[in-house]
């Protein structure tokens, strides 16, 4: 292995080639971005970044370690456009690089509503540039905000725009937001969250027509015909992966890069982050085939695994994990491990607090005679420990042991403050 | 070999205590709690492996591992 080429100079592709220089790789490294930016963190995008006074720095790196300590080539600010697998290559702008390992990282897109890219004040929120136009849409005088699509990111959003005074109304079109991610019951319980903090989430709706005048959005028409006004108006209602660079590679592309459970998607070419679809064989037995995440922690964690692998094909070995991840709402977290299996429903116990009023509490999932996934919102101390217990495919009994053992230490914990309060 | 936290950083995310039960817990109130500072050789695999995963960035590890 003499050159490792990584596609994508995200999260996932910053760290593939930290990982290989980790562990002593001498060969060439090149990281190849799309964007003009350094590797920059996301999540903050539709948080901090929107809401905090002084705007954070969200890159990971200086400029300085790439070409210093990591000795990784940058090339940044033009997509890569084609690949060869068979006589490994990669065209970007007009140059061809030769590669013996390729990192496949290049993520995902924000979807848009077709004819609306160009209005002013509509946006999405998935780039550096997107968050810095957003910023100033938020902070330059908007009285109302309305966000297409409840989901994670609409809802951080959606929650920002409250902090900032604004009127927020969220627009979703099935009857519950996050069904597919959290079950039905758990999503009915997260809207109570936006509803208990002021804002307006309509579910079961349809966005029929982007309304504007002068080139600038005023508002959108639903299916039954009320109209919404708005001055600013934010998208977010999901990603594409970024596959289209590989129409005639060979690779097999289907909702993402299907790879095997090594992530090896070809021979030498490996996928990391929120491009790659793999079978997690953590899951094999309650929930079969392949699947994709956008989490920031398995974007970080297959970077390095596909790099290592990358360089190294010989030592591949199957990657499984326990999903995670987090979203700030309001001034809460809501935290998420595992898997909500189809038709979660019957399947979900609430071992702590209250979800009907939307938390704190936390709730725990079942397939099988497995947990598979867990539940919390404002609840810190509590999904990480049955992390553990998801990974290391542990039953429903043990859960409910360890929900009994935590229910008696919270207990415990309460009635020592109250002794100490009272002294 | 000791582990630094970030406290600036850390936000409670928990991702440590679910690969190093022993060393890191996060409260209740979302306040990360460090079970020892000093780490043993046995320790170390899921220690790095922690610190790696940290969303935030929080962690590191400097000096050498007691034997
Ligand atoms: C606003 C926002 C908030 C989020 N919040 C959370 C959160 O709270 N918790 C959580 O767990 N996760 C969160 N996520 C998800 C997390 O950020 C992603 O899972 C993570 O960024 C995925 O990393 P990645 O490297 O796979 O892809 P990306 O970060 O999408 O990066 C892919 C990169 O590849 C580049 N690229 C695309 N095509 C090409 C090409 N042909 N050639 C070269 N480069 C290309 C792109 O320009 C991009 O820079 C959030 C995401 C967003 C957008
Ligand atoms: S994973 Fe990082 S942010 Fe989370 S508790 Fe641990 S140190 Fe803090």
């Amino acid at each position: 292995m003499t050159h490792l080429v990584v596609v994508g100079a995200s999260l996932a592709g910053l760290r593939a080639v930290e990982a290989v220089r980790r562990d002593g790789f001498d060969g060439e490294v090149t990281l190849v971005g799309a964007e003009e930016h350094l590797p920059y963190d996301r999540p903050p995008l539709s948080k901090e970044y929107l809401a905090a006074e002084e705007c954070p720095d969200p890159r990971y790196r200086e400029e300085e370690t790439f070409a210093g300590d990591l000795d990784v080539a940058l090339l940044l600010g033009t997509p890569a456009s084609a690949l060869d697998t068979a006589g490994r290559t990669i065209a970007v702008g007009d140059r061809t690089l030769s590669w013996d390992g390729l990192v496949i990282a290049t993520g995902a897109h924000a979807r848009t509503l077709p004819g609306t890219e160009h209005l002013e004040g509509v946006h999405t929120v998935r780039t550096l540039d997107d968050a810095v136009a957003l910023r100033a849409a938020l902070r330059g005088g908007a009285r109302r905000l309305t966000v297409v699509g409840a989901g994670f990111i609409g809802s951080e959003v959606g929650a920002v725009g409250r902090k900032l005074g604004l009127e927020v109304t969220i627009l979703e079109a099935l009857e519950t937001p996050l069904a597919r991610a959290v079950g039905e019951r758990m999503g009915r319980a997260l809207t109570h969250l936006h509803r208990r903090h002021g804002t307006e989430v309509r579910t079961g709706v349809a966005v029929e027509e982007v309304l504007s005048s002068d080139g600038r959005v005023t508002g959108v028409r639903l299916g039954d015909g009320t109209e919404v006004d708005t001055d600013v108006l934010v998208v977010g209602i999901g990603a594409s992966p970024a596959t289209d660079w590989l129409d005639g590679s060979g690779l097999t592309i289907d909702d993402g890069v299907v790879a095997d459970e090594t992530l090896a998607a070809a021979d030498g070419v490996y996928v990391a982050g929120d491009v790659a679809r793999w079978p997690n064989a953590l899951f094999s037995d309650v929930a079969g085939g392949t699947m994709r995440l956008e989490h920031w922690t398995s974007a970080a964690d297959q970077g390095g695994r596909a790099a290592r692998h990358a360089v190294d094909p010989a030592a591949a070995k199957p990657y499984e994990t326990v999903p995670y991840f987090w979203s700030d709402w309001y001034d809460g977290r809501v935290q998420f491990v595992g898997i909500a299996p189809e038709g979660a429903d019957e399947q979900i116990e609430v071992v702590a607090g209250d979800d009907a009023q939307g938390g704190p509490f936390t709730a725990i999932y079942r397939a099988g005679d497995r947990i598979v996934g867990a539940l919390a919102v404002d609840m810190p101390a509590e999904v990480m420990k049955y992390r553990r217990l998801i990974g290391g495919r542990k039953t429903w009994a043990d859960a409910l042991e360890l929900a009994e053992q935590r229910r008696v230490q919270r207990a415990q914990k309460q009635a020592a403050k109250e002794r100490g309060e009272g002294a | 070999m000791r582990i630094n936290v970030d406290w600036d950083r850390c936000t409670g995310m928990g991702m440590c205590e679910s690969l190093a039960p022993d060393v890191f817990e996060v409260d209740d109130d979302g306040s990360l709690i460090l079970h020892t500072e000093e780490i043993s050789a046995d320790q170390e695999g899921e220690v790095r492996e922690a610190v790696a995963a940290c969303p935030t960035e929080a962690l590191s590890l400097d000096g050498p591992i007691d034997a």
